[in-house]
């Protein structure tokens, strides 16, 4: 605890939409600690998806200075983004984005492969992440054979195999009812108290709650706290 | 790091196989252009090369080991003197020279008779390259041709006519005026039959020694040679030599004779079905091109359709390279399946093609190796564009378009 896990200085992000030019993020400034728990809660249409993709180095801003732990991933090239992709961020998606071609094991190897993984090890480690958030029974089913808890679960799962030091979750719970929803919730519960660091991006102020830290953002404008629901 | 880019080459290969057989009517149709270019391709290779292969044997069955000299003359020395032949026929390769001396006489037997009957005058080399010349008898020796004997061998046809068919050997004939005895029956070879069918009359044919018929026609000259050489690798030269010492009997006139060289024939034969080969093959390329753009519009459609797979796999980590990689493997393996299948299909069909035109069938690995491999080269290539496309995509833009 107390070591910056990234810091974001005054970020502008801005979207060419016909001849006018959008600014999706205002000004942004945002700082993380390793091992923090953090809700990043907007309303649709606010910057929260963009906030989410320069975060995951998916997306790069027009301006300011993002440093995730200690790199300035502005400077980085295709390779290096695709590193840190790679080993220091779990994805978890709304829509699960698992293959519906793959298995449950073969959904939860993918990012392994990229790492450049053996075989054995990645059927070992991918076993064992499935067992972790309670699929084992599951290994080899198709996700159209799983339910949607089931099916975020697995790509948890995924998130989880590389061992990376930061989850990115973009409404884990979007497409979910609340049971379950409450349940995955726990899961980023414990997995923040095992150190990982968690940022969840939401427009339910419940879910947000979750976290131990939340921050809002309206119109591309950063602020901490949940005061624009209070 | 070796072993993990071929444990990921591996999985590329394992995921592309899975999409690949995931889509088994599209890729079907996709590679249906590559399968029938690459079988058209083995098929036209396979039967242009067996019919040309039976070509080739039943032209050298007719001689490819011997050239054909054939002497005009001038007007002062009208041929080749006996002496000159045998001068000729020291020339170096040079195994054996079969002559001909040529005319026509009157042939009569008692009461029968044929006015126009060819008579070759022979020499034994004739007889001993040609084995299944005589049907009954002997045939003519050195002995006949030292000494000018008045002997003769005659066809069936004019056996039948002058003999009513019984055995004329060992009887009498006249030729010309001069007495002949009979030796041997000539067999009926399959152009006296073809010749028959066509209607150009009964073979009425006699072969004597060449001496005797030189002295019955009154000339010194001969002007018709079939030369034999040893190899046939060193042909060329052979008929290069064999020309210049023609050329020096007549002086320099070296528009006083005619070479006829049945590998050249060949050559020529070679050269023509080495086109249509070419020909055939170009039009098979173009079905193979056509293919190419099919497996290129397929990828194109494969990317569009994945996009947020690809997505997903940048966001898992996936760089550019291991995108493309993974489509361009996908296309490679597609239509290296369409070269399988085409090969399969293409031995098939010339198989079917050969029983149909009656040849040899003969597996063309070259023509095989020729498709599968150029069907792979179009995959690459036209698999290349799509390839790229989809390692450009932005990984986000990806994803939103679910």
């Amino acid at each position: 605890m107390g070591n910056e896990y990234f810091s974001m200085t005054d970020i502008v992000k801005t979207y060419h939409v016909g001849d006018e030019d959008q600014m999706v993020l205002k000004h942004v400034n945002l700082t993380l600690e390793e091992g923090e728990f953090l809700s990043i809660l907007g309303p649709s249409g606010s910057g929260k998806s963009t906030m989410m993709n320069i975060i995951g180095c998916l997306d790069s801003p027009t301006s300011g200075d993002y440093v995730l732990r200690g790199r300035h991933v502005g400077r980085l090239d295709q390779h290096e983004l695709a590193q840190i992709r790679c080993h220091e961020i779990g994805f978890i998606f709304q829509q699960f984005q698992l293959l519906p071609r793959l298995d449950a094991i073969r959904n939860v190897e993918l990012p392994l492969i990229y790492a450049g993984m053996g075989k054995k090890e990645r059927m070992r480690r991918a076993e064992e992440m499935l067992h972790r958030v309670g699929l084992s029974d599951r290994m080899h089913h198709y996700p159209n054979q799983l339910s949607g808890g089931q099916q975020q679960r697995v790509a948890i799962a995924r998130a989880l195999a590389a061992n990376p030091t930061l989850l990115l979750a973009d409404e884990p719970t979007g497409a979910l009812d609340q049971a379950t929803g409450k349940q995955v919730m726990e899961l980023f519960h414990e997995l923040n108290e095992e150190g990982r660091t968690v940022i969840m991006i939401t427009h339910d102020l419940g879910i947000a709650r979750h976290a131990r830290r939340v921050v809002n953002i309206l119109d591309g404008v950063l602020s901490e706290g949940v005061s624009a629901y209070d | 790091m070796i072993k993990a880019s071929l444990s990921m080459f591996r999985e590329n290969v394992n995921m592309s196989v899975t999409n690949v057989l995931h889509n088994k009517l599209r890729s079907f149709l996709t590679i249906l252009g590559i399968i029938i270019g690459v079988a058209a391709v083995i098929a036209m290779i396979t039967t242009v090369s067996g019919v040309t292969g039976e070509i080739t044997s039943q032209f050298s069955a007719l001689g490819a080991d011997k050239f054909n000299v054939t002497v005009t003359g001038t007007r002062l020395k009208g041929g080749l003197t006996t002496q000159e032949v045998e001068l000729l026929s020291g020339l170096d390769n040079i195994s054996a020279v079969s002559l001909s001396v040529s005319s026509t006489v009157a042939a009569k037997n008692g009461s029968e008779w044929s006015e126009k009957v060819n008579m070759e005058g022979r020499n034994t080399v004739y007889f001993q390259k040609n084995e299944e010349l005589i049907e009954r008898g002997r045939p003519l020796t050195i002995l006949d041709e030292e000494q000018k004997t008045r002997v003769c061998l005659i066809s069936s046809d004019l056996q039948k006519k002058l003999f009513y068919g019984e055995d004329a050997v060992g009887q009498m004939l006249y030729l010309g005026g001069h007495s002949f005895t009979v030796v041997g029956i000539l067999s009926t070879s399959t152009r006296d039959v073809m010749a028959q069918a066509l209607g150009m009359g009964p073979n009425e044919k006699v072969i004597v020694p060449y001496t005797t018929a030189m002295r019955l026609n009154n000339t010194a000259y001969i002007r018709s040679l079939e030369v034999f050489v040893e190899d046939i690798s060193r042909m060329e030269e052979t008929i290069d030599s064999f020309e210049q010492e023609l050329k020096a009997v007549f002086n320099g006139h070296d528009d006083t004779y005619s070479v006829i060289n049945m590998a050249s024939l060949m050559d020529t034969l070679d050269t023509i079905t080495g086109m249509m080969s070419t020909m055939l093959a170009g039009i098979a390329g173009i079905s193979l091109l056509v293919g190419g753009i099919g497996i290129m519009n397929m990828m194109l459609v494969s990317v569009t359709e994945r996009t947020t797979e690809i997505g997903l796999r940048k966001a898992l980590g996936a760089e550019p390279g291991q995108i493309q990689l993974q489509f361009l493997i996908e296309a490679f393996i597609l239509s290296l399946m369409g070269g399988v299948l085409g090969a399969v299909t293409g031995v098939l069909l010339s198989m079917l093609l050969s029983s149909l035109i009656n040849t040899t069938f003969v597996i063309n690995w070259g023509a095989i190796a020729l498709g599968v491999s150029f069907s792979a080269v179009v995959g690459l290539v036209f698999g290349w564009a799509p390839a790229r496309k989809a390692s450009r995509l932005n990984p986000i833009d990806a994803l939103r378009a679910a």
